[in-house]
């Protein structure tokens, strides 16, 4: 079995997980939510699996020159489903959110079956400029950092959902229909806060890391270069989304308007830049 | 009062005070940041015109977006940014340092009544030794309390995790201290680049505004070598040894005279530090021959460079006029003629590097093997002197440490009052945080659970 069987397992799982969130959403049975995170945990474990062959084949193909799998755009997008689904599951842990799930999700499984279904999965070696531990670091960090950006993003959504639902009905009776299975505002809008708190100190991790290594490898650790200003743009979206929440009034459906605008911003910092733009950071070409 | 009939002075500090003001200024740098992005940056003028024709060039000038970042509108924005973040953490760090400086030891009746986190006890054992028993008890499951005696009552206050209330301050702080860093890097850093060819030495490197500067020492490159990935031409690594020259003495780096840098592996000397950053041919390929008189079998080994006379002997000579590294598919190649003694130039003809004998076929007065071709090679260096480079990641050590702080830490706080009420003891106990309630109301109850075994006393167990 091949690092490509299990990536396409790991889709096909992480499938069934949002079908049945999808299912548990509608029918309000928590035997199908238990099933669907449990299905969502045996795809994180293949995946997790997945990605430790590839990096055994990366060794296999490449002999001494063999490297973490985390450095073409395949590999990126592979890597960014299982941080969302790591910090998904972590969330799910600690607060127990079933209805989550089915806005968490489709972002990992989009992101599969995008790599799956057309990116180039080849194992090629590294131009020198990427020969750097500093690559680990820095890809582990922004990644884990985006993928709590993504979490905040999904719940948003929800969030957005739900408090019109909530405002229309005045709060006084429970909120029906496949709405009133998403957990109530308040704990929407504290998730968003919480999954942005664990992703802005990985980004700004990410951003040192990346700021080190540059300086390690050119002498420079800042240079206006295209990836490393959108960055510092995802960056100083999230601080004014956490220092909106001491003041009032920007709460609720504004914090939840910035948190998707600042999922959009990191989409645009990790795809845009690459596709549209120019700069160090060319796998997106490859 | 309002706002209007509040002093001019108090009106700008409330200003520059003001989270809002925060929150505008980080979305206003991030939009203007986007700028910068799409306009390419530092472009020579024609590359614009050529974009955006000559009207929006001159307004692209006008508005400093072709070096946008370094810019007076973008600084300005920056600075007032700086100033925000000083005023706002002048304002609010007394608030923060009252926690420690004046600690409320005492919990007053309404934080007894109307906490979060609250439990009461009582029992019949004694309330002073029980004040020490549950002092020792919160000093092995919580932290070290200390205790008051106010109106008949014992306080134990005892607290954890006060730092993580200066953890924004750490992180503001931080911010201003790589913003530090950064500005004394733009004024004494030296940022460049140097070529230096295969077996030669430069003294200076040029700026990228094509200014000349002096390193203050020698350095010298004597050997470049790329290496390639097995079966393509995508280059794995590319190393450049380096000497480094005082006076015109070796210098010994690490014990050695000779320094190899690559890709992600600089040399630093004397505050500048070398990258390899790139490579390229140096003119000059250097040619080795080895050549066979057809009529006398002598033969003869040669060296040549492209469009050198050399000469071969009873008048004839030769020149190379043209080569390849590899000619169509059949390696390195070089175009070359003979000029006879009569001074008649011959037919151009070509000489295969991996094919030695094939030149002996073309008749003539000499063949021609192609031993050697070498080309000269130069290593580009980047160069760079940064003396804020240290304090740069001195404050980004401070912000992931400050960020974590501020984020997953809280402080927490424990108060325990002991009272006499009648022949019994009254215990009232509270506990705060301040982030992460639901986190601290779960540890309250199981710290509330061990204190309420160390009420019962070892030897009581249970009435």
């Amino acid at each position: 079995m091949d690092s490509g069987t299990l990536f396409n397992i790991t889709t096909i799982v992480y499938f069934v997980a949002m079908l049945l969130f999808f299912v548990y959403i509608a029918s309000k049975n928590t035997t199908i939510a238990r099933a669907a995170t449990l299905a969502a945990l045996i795809g994180f474990i293949v995946q997790t699996a997945a990605l430790g062959l590839r990096w055994y084949e990366a060794y296999q193909i490449l002999g001494s020159d063999g490297r973490a799998p985390l450095t073409n755009l395949y590999e990126s997008v592979v890597f960014f489903a299982w941080s969302i689904l790591l910090i998904y599951l972590l969330i799910d842990l600690k607060y127990r959110q079933r209805a989550i799930g089915a806005f968490v999700l489709p972002i990992a499984l989009l992101s599969m079956l995008w790599a799956q279904l057309s990116l180039n999965s080849g194992i090629d070696p590294l131009v020198p400029a990427l020969q750097s531990n500093w690559l680990t670091y820095h890809v582990i960090t922004c990644f884990l950092g985006y993928a709590g950006f993504a979490v905040a993003f999904g719940v948003s959504i929800m969030y957005l959902l739900r408090i019109g639902k909530e405002e229309k009905e005045q709060g006084d009776k429970a909120v029906g229909g496949v709405i009133g299975m998403f957990p109530s505002s308040r704990v929407l809008d504290d998730l968003n806060y919480r999954a942005i708190m664990v992703g802005f100190p990985l980004l700004t991790l990410g951003i040192i890391t990346g700021a080190a290594w540059a300086n390690y490898a050119w002498g420079t650790y800042w240079s206006w270069d295209p990836k490393e200003t959108w960055s510092l743009i995802v960056w100083f979206i999230y601080a004014a989304f956490l220092h909106a929440r001491f003041t009032r009034g920007w709460v609720g459906r504004k914090a939840a308007w910035l948190s998707i605008f600042g999922f959009a911003a990191t989409l645009f910092c990790y795809l845009g830049v690459n596709l549209v733009l120019s700069g160090l950071h060319s796998y997106g070409s490859a | 009062m309002t706002a209007d009939t509040k002093p001019f002075a108090d009106r700008i500090w409330d200003f520059f005070c003001s989270l809002k003001l925060t929150i505008v200024l980080l979305l206003l740098l991030a939009a203007t940041s986007i700028i910068g992005t799409v306009i390419q940056q530092n472009a020579p003028a024609a590359d614009y015109i050529r974009e955006y024709g000559q009207t929006n060039y001159e307004l692209f000038v006008k508005l400093q977006f072709t070096d946008m970042y370094h810019s007076a509108w973008f600084m300005g924005i920056l600075g007032l940014f700086c100033v925000n973040l000083i005023c706002c953490s002048i304002k609010n760090f007394p608030r923060a340092w009252r926690f420690v400086s004046k600690p409320t030891l005492i919990a007053p009746d309404g934080l007894l009544k109307n906490s979060a986190n609250k439990a009461s006890f009582s029992s019949k054992r004694d309330r002073d030794l029980l004040a020490s028993e549950l002092a020792a008890a919160l000093k092995k499951e919580f932290a070290t309390p200390r205790s008051n005696e106010a109106e008949g009552r014992i306080h134990l206050f005892a607290q954890k995790g006060i730092y993580s209330r200066f953890g924004a301050y750490m992180t503001h702080l931080s911010i201003l201290i790589v913003i530090f860093g950064a500005i004394i890097g733009t004024l004494w850093g030296e940022k460049g680049y140097v070529n230096i060819v295969e077996g030669t030495q430069v003294d200076r490197f040029q700026q990228r505004s094509g200014e000349e500067l002096p390193l203050g020492f020698t350095l010298r490159c004597e050997d470049f070598t790329v290496e390639y990935y097995p079966g393509s031409n995508r280059p794995k690594d590319y190393f450049s040894d380096l000497i480094i020259l005082e006076n015109d003495q070796h210098v010994m780096i690490k014990g050695l005279e000779k320094t190899r840098i690559e890709v992600n592996k600089p040399l630093t000397y004397r505050g500048y530090t070398f990258y390899q950053s790139s490579y390229g041919p140096a003119g000059n390929t250097t040619f080795k021959f080895r050549i066979t008189g057809n009529t006398t079998k002598e033969t003869q080994e040669l060296s040549a460079r492209a469009g050198e006379k050399i000469s071969l002997g009873n008048g004839y000579s030769f020149v190379v006029t043209n080569y390849a590294s590899n000619y169509s598919n059949f390696g390195p190649a070089v175009q070359m003629r003979v000029t006879a003694p009569d001074g008649a130039p011959g037919n151009p003809f070509i000489v295969l590097q991996n094919y030695p004998d094939f030149d002996a076929k073309r008749g003539g007065a000499f063949s021609f093997s192609l031993l050697a071709m070498d080309q000269l090679q130069y290593t580009g260096l980047q160069v760079a002197k940064d003396p804020g480079v240290e304090i740069v990641w001195a404050g980004c050590f401070l912000m992931v440490f400050g960020s974590l702080t501020a984020f997953f830490f809280s402080h927490r706080r424990i108060w325990i009052c002991l009272e006499k009420d009648g022949n019994k003891t009254s215990i009232q106990m509270i506990g705060n945080a301040h982030r992460n309630q639901a986190g601290f109301s779960l540890s309250f109850n199981e710290l509330q659970q061990k204190i309420e075994a160390a009420i019962n006393g070892p030897a009581t167990d249970k009435e």
